[in-house]
């Protein structure tokens, strides 16, 4: 694998996604119906380049809630850098400018072999082709003493929205000199470096608000995403902050007592102020109740076109994917839901079908002005999905550097979410 | 300044012959010398350069550490209980610093 500046990084890419921009589509008769369940990152992308594809077909978007709150970038919220308003989009701009049928409803039962969508309030939906966002679920079997109920004490904070106000008031009226324990997953999970960017970003409230609390990790891990930036960044940002305790050392977090807000490893009992418990993860129960999980606990799927292996007529985007090197991040959902789309499209229109191009962007901030970027190209090989090539910060680079990465993410944030939501 | 918290997991009391585990993790950047600041100019080179284990004041387990050696060493080893008394962790930094823990381990 060669490494490859940003700049050229991006020269490259962006030759490859506007050849991804789609089939030219051969108009017809009748309209194909897609339904696209879930509105989160990937199901909002998927339904609206299916929409932008052909005019034949007709796409409706199922989604209980009425707007999407983004989890990219709540680590900022935490911090008290923006508001939850400003992560939060609605569909209107889905459904009036690119004509998709946004319905407010939960879908409770799919008859694959009828071809139909049951919603929660009563009316059936007919499809040609279903495409399933369900996200992810919590698998809170694995931790004695922490549950959905626990969840309004001790937040988890990983779906943006009430669970992130919850930590955020915690962290708001913790007293100066508090522990901030957090509990960090074992992979896979949503997000990769979020847990640490989490840390980071917390120890800059810290900093400025509370200098004398420290916050300290416990993981179910030996090893973590990016690991080498954020001790470095830990180090000359936030010295003696934060503490990282491996799954090794510990020998795992056994259980949590919601009522001593403390956390039980293999040997010992820790307790602390404010506990964030990010549990294991599974795709979302939707996947799990209509049949698209095995047992890893995720979703298997073509690796060109996203189709699920265990049910024909079923695609699945995504964090609830099992979609090879690809890790679970918005910006993967978004490039894969691009992919399903223009294969569905191909499919319901006989138009000719392209290789997908996929791609992955991550910008994590270690302090505000210091952020660190990802950006790597993916292609299906093999039955699943392998790395092409990749460009990740460095530890050495200037502050420059990571001031002008910060500036650039917001900027990312801006164009990523018009992309997604109109 | 930022001082090293040291953390060490060993039993309290162990019987008469029992080999048991002990794991030590410390909070230490592991600065190589070999890393330029952004001005050019080289870092100083600081790590943990001994891991030191005593049990009443003899050396039961040692370790040299080198430049190749991770950030927030971990150190895993097994001793066999022979008589109760005061275990001593030391961790022994470029320039002199010194870390140190210490227990009592009970010999049933």
């Amino acid at each position: 694998m060669k490494s490859r500046t940003r700049r050229e990084f991006g020269r490259l890419t962006g030759g490859l996604a506007l050849a991804a921009l789609g089939p030219q589509l051969a108009a017809s008769e009748t309209k194909a119906r897609v339904v696209v369940v879930g509105g989160g990152i990937g199901g909002a992308t998927a339904a609206k380049y299916l929409a932008a594809s052909a005019r034949t077909i007709e796409v409706t978007l199922v989604e209980p809630k009425p707007n999407y709150t983004t989890c990219f970038f709540s680590n900022l919220y935490l911090a008290g850098l923006c508001s939850l308003e400003s992560l939060t989009h609605g569909y209107e701009t889905l459904a009036q400018r690119y004509g998709i049928n946004v319905i407010h409803d939960s879908v409770t039962a799919v008859d694959p072999v009828a071809k139909t969508l049951e919603l929660k309030s009563g009316p059936k939906l007919p499809y040609d082709r279903v495409v399933v966002a369900p996200g992810i679920a919590f698998n809170y079997d694995a931790l004695a003493g922490y549950d959905e109920a626990a969840t309004q004490a001790i937040p988890n904070a990983w779906n943006a929205g009430p669970q992130t106000q919850l930590l955020r008031r915690q962290l708001e009226s913790m007293e100066d000199g508090g522990v901030f324990l957090l509990v960090a997953p074992p992979d896979p999970f949503r997000c990769p470096p979020a847990p640490y960017e989490r840390a980071s970003l917390v120890a800059y409230y810290f900093k400025q608000y509370k200098p004398h609390s420290r916050i300290l990790i416990l993981d179910a891990k030996d090893s973590f995403n990016a690991q080498d930036l954020f001790l470095d960044a830990w180090e000359r940002h936030y010295r003696g902050m934060i503490e990282w305790l491996p799954a090794q050392f510990t020998g795992g977090v056994k259980a949590i007592d919601v009522k001593e807000r403390s956390v039980r490893t293999a040997s010992d009992t820790f307790k602390a102020a404010v506990v964030n418990v990010i549990p294991p993860q599974m795709a979302g129960q939707f996947a799990q109740q209509i049949g698209l999980v095995d047992q890893s606990g995720w979703c298997p799927v073509d690796p060109t076109t996203f189709e699920s292996k265990l049910q024909p007529g079923t695609h699945v985007v995504g964090d609830a994917t099992n979609a090879g090197d690809m890790p679970k991040s918005a910006f993967v959902a978004n490039s894969q839901a691009k992919a399903c789309a223009f294969a569905i499209a191909a499919t319901l229109t006989g138009s000719e079908r392209v290789p997908p191009h996929l791609f992955n962007t991550c910008y994590t901030f270690l302090s505000p002005d210091d952020a660190v970027s990802n950006a790597v190209s993916f292609k299906p090989a093999a039955g699943t999905i392998k790395i092409v090539d990749n460009f990740v910060s460095q530890v050495q680079e200037s502050a420059e550097t990571r001031h002008r990465t910060a500036r650039e993410a917001h900027s990312w944030y801006a164009a990523f979410t018009r992309d997604t939501f109109g | 300044m930022f001082t090293p918290a040291p953390r060490v997991q060993v039993p309290s009391a162990a019987a008469n012959g029992e080999v048991f585990p002990v794991k030590t993790l410390i909070s230490h950047q592991m600065e190589t010398g070999l890393r330029h600041d952004d001005q050019g100019n080289a870092i100083p080179r600081k790590i943990l350069n001994k891991f030191i284990c005593r049990h009443n004041d003899v050396v039961v387990f040692s370790v040299d550490l080198h430049e190749a050696i991770a950030a927030n060493p971990f150190i895993e080893f097994y001793l066999r209980a022979t008589e109760s008394g005061r275990l001593e962790f030391v961790w022994e930094e470029d320039g002199g610093g010194i870390y140190v823990l210490e227990h009592h381990l009970t010999v049933a």
